[in-house]
C-alpha cells in the first residue's frame, strides 16, 4: 500500500507540474483531443495551400479579371464596378477630368457613415478634425501630413479627392483595397463638411438658431 | 491455509478498492480539467514573424482594428492585413527597422507573412465575424483584451459552451453598435450600475435588433 501510494502521489504532482495550470501562456499549439474532423481537407482563407504553386489558399484574380457583383444602387440608376462612371472613378466619363460634385446624394446618413469612416482610416493620420495633427505627427513620425483644411485641398473637386483616397498620393498609401466606394465617397462628403465648419460664416446658419447665437 | 494466504491478504479487498477509487477519482478529475479547450486552447501564445504589438497600435496609438481588420463588417472571416496595409504608415515610421524586414519584403514582392493563426475554429463550425459585430458583439468578448497584448495569446476557451453561453443569453453581452471597437467600454464605471445597465438595455437591444441567437445545431454546424 505504501508503495501504491508513493507512485500515486508523485505520478499526481508530476502530471500536474508537466501539464500546468488552465491559461498558462504556452508557445506549443494546442493539442486537439480528437483532430480527425477538426481539420478537414478544404481551404481557408488566409492559409497556406501547397495546391497552388504560389503556396496561397486565397489566390488573387489573374490580371484583367473583372469582378462579378451586383450593381449599386445611386441616385435610381445602377452602377457596375467596371464601368467608366463618376461613382467608380472620380473623373468624367471618357476624360480625365474629375466630377465637380460627390455623384452619391448627400444625406445625414452618408455625413454619419462618413464620419464613422474617417475616423477609422484618415483620423490617425490627418487628425480628428482634419488640420493634419493625428497620432503620426504628434508621435513625430511622420514629417508632412497634409491639413485638410489647406486652400488646395478646399479648392480640389470632389473626384479629386476620392482618386487620392483610391490611389494614394506622394507618401499616402492607396485605399481602395481598405475602403469600399460607397464610403469612400461618404469620407469625401465628411471631409466637405470638416472644411465646411471653418469656413461657414453666420450667415449660413437658419435664421432661428441664428438668433440663438446671439 | 495460513500457508497459502498470509495474514495481510486479508486486507486486499480494501486495499483494492480504496487503491481503485484513489485512481479513478484522479483520471476522472485529470480529464474534468485538462480535457477541455480552456485548458487545450487557452493560453496559446505563439511565436510569430513579425513582432506586431496590438497593445502599442491600438492602446498607445488609438487605432480602430477596422482600419486593419477591415473586411470584420462584411465578412464571415476576419481578414489579417496585407502588407500594403501596414506600409501606409511603416514607409515612414520605422522604415529602415530590421524588425519590420519581413513586411517591406511581403509589400514588394507578394510573399505572404507566415503568420501563426491562433484563433481557428474546428472546420466544421461555421462561425460568422461579421454578424456578430454588426449586432452588438464586441471583439472583446471571444478575443479578449487584445488591445493590451503585446504577443497575442487565445484568451478564451471558444468552446460549444462558451458559443451557447451567449447565445442562449445574449443580452448579456450585446452592447451599442459604435462601441463594438471600443475594447475597454463600459456601461458604467461602477459595476453594479454596469451589470444592471447591461441587463436591461442588453435586453431592449436584443428587442429592438431582433437577435436572433440561435441554438440550434444548424445555426453553427452546416
Amino acid at each position: 500500500m505504501r508503495v501504491f501510494l508513493l507512485v500515486f502521489g508523485v505520478g499526481v504532482v508530476l502530471v500536474m507540474l508537466i501539464a500546468g495550470k488552465r491559461g498558462d501562456l504556452s508557445r506549443r499549439s494546442p493539442i486537439e483531443i480528437f483532430p480527425d474532423m477538426d481539420r478537414q481537407l478544404k481551404l481557408r482563407p488566409q492559409t497556406p495551400n501547397s495546391f497552388f504553386p504560389n503556396g496561397l489558399s486565397s489566390q488573387l484574380p489573374p490580371p484583367g479579371t473583372v469582378a462579378q457583383t451586383g450593381p449599386m444602387r445611386v441616385a435610381g440608376r445602377e452602377v457596375y464596378p467596371h464601368q467608366d462612371d463618376p461613382v467608380n472613378t472620380g473623373r468624367l466619363p471618357g476624360t480625365t477630368n474629375f466630377v465637380e460634385l460627390n455623384p452619391l446624394p448627400v444625406t445625414a446618413q452618408l455625413l454619419a457613415r462618413g464620419r464613422e469612416r474617417y475616423t477609422i482610416y484618415c483620423a490617425p493620420c490627418h487628425g480628428a478634425t482634419g488640420d493634419g495633427n493625428g497620432i503620426t505627427k504628434k508621435i513625430g513620425a511622420m514629417a508632412v501630413v497634409a491639413s485638410l483644411h489647406d486652400k488646395r485641398i478646399v479648392e480640389l473637386p470632389d473626384g479629386d479627392i476620392f482618386n487620392t483616397i483610391t490611389h494614394g498620393k506622394n507618401l499616402m498609401g492607396a485605399y481602395g483595397p481598405q475602403i469600399p466606394i460607397e464610403d469612400r465617397w461618404a469620407i469625401v462628403a465628411y471631409v466637405r463638411a470638416l472644411q465646411l465648419s471653418r469656413l461657414g460664416s453666420v450667415e449660413d446658419l437658419p435664421a432661428d438658431l441664428r438668433a440663438k447665437l446671439k | 491455509m495460513s500457508a497459502i494466504f498470509p495474514k495481510w491478504t486479508n486486507r486486499l479487498p480494501l486495499m483494492v478498492l480504496i487503491g481503485g477509487g484513489m485512481t479513478a477519482t484522479a483520471v476522472v478529475a485529470g480529464v474534468w480539467y485538462y480535457f477541455t479547450p480552456k485548458y487545450t486552447y487557452v493560453g496559446y501564445q505563439p511565436l510569430q514573424p513579425v513582432a506586431f504589438s496590438h497593445a502599442t497600435h491600438v492602446e498607445q496609438l488609438g487605432m480602430d482594428c477596422r482600419y486593419c481588420h477591415s473586411a470584420v463588417e462584411k465578412s464571415w472571416f476576419s481578414n489579417i492585413p496585407s502588407a500594403s496595409t501596414c506600409m501606409n504608415c511603416h514607409n515612414q515610421v520605422l522604415k529602415d527597422d530590421p524588425r519590420l524586414a519581413l513586411v517591406r519584403e511581403s509589400a514588394a514582392t507578394g510573399k505572404p507573412i507566415p503568420w501563426v493563426q491562433i484563433h481557428r475554429m474546428p472546420d466544421f463550425v461555421y462561425f460568422n465575424h461579421a454578424v456578430h459585430v454588426n449586432r452588438g458583439i464586441s471583439c472583446v468578448e471571444c478575443h479578449g483584451p487584445v488591445h493590451k497584448m503585446d504577443e497575442v495569446w487565445h484568451a478564451q476557451p471558444l468552446s460549444m459552451s462558451f458559443c451557447l453561453d451567449c447565445h442562449r443569453d445574449p443580452a448579456a453581452k450585446i452592447r451599442p453598435l459604435d462601441k463594438i471597437t471600443d475594447l475597454d467600454w463600459k456601461w458604467s464605471e461602477d459595476p453594479n450600475v454596469a451589470a444592471q445597465q447591461q441587463r436591461t438595455q442588453g435586453e431592449k437591444l436584443v428587442r429592438d435588433w431582433r437577435v436572433e441567437s440561435l441554438d440550434n445545431c444548424s445555426a453553427c454546424h452546416r
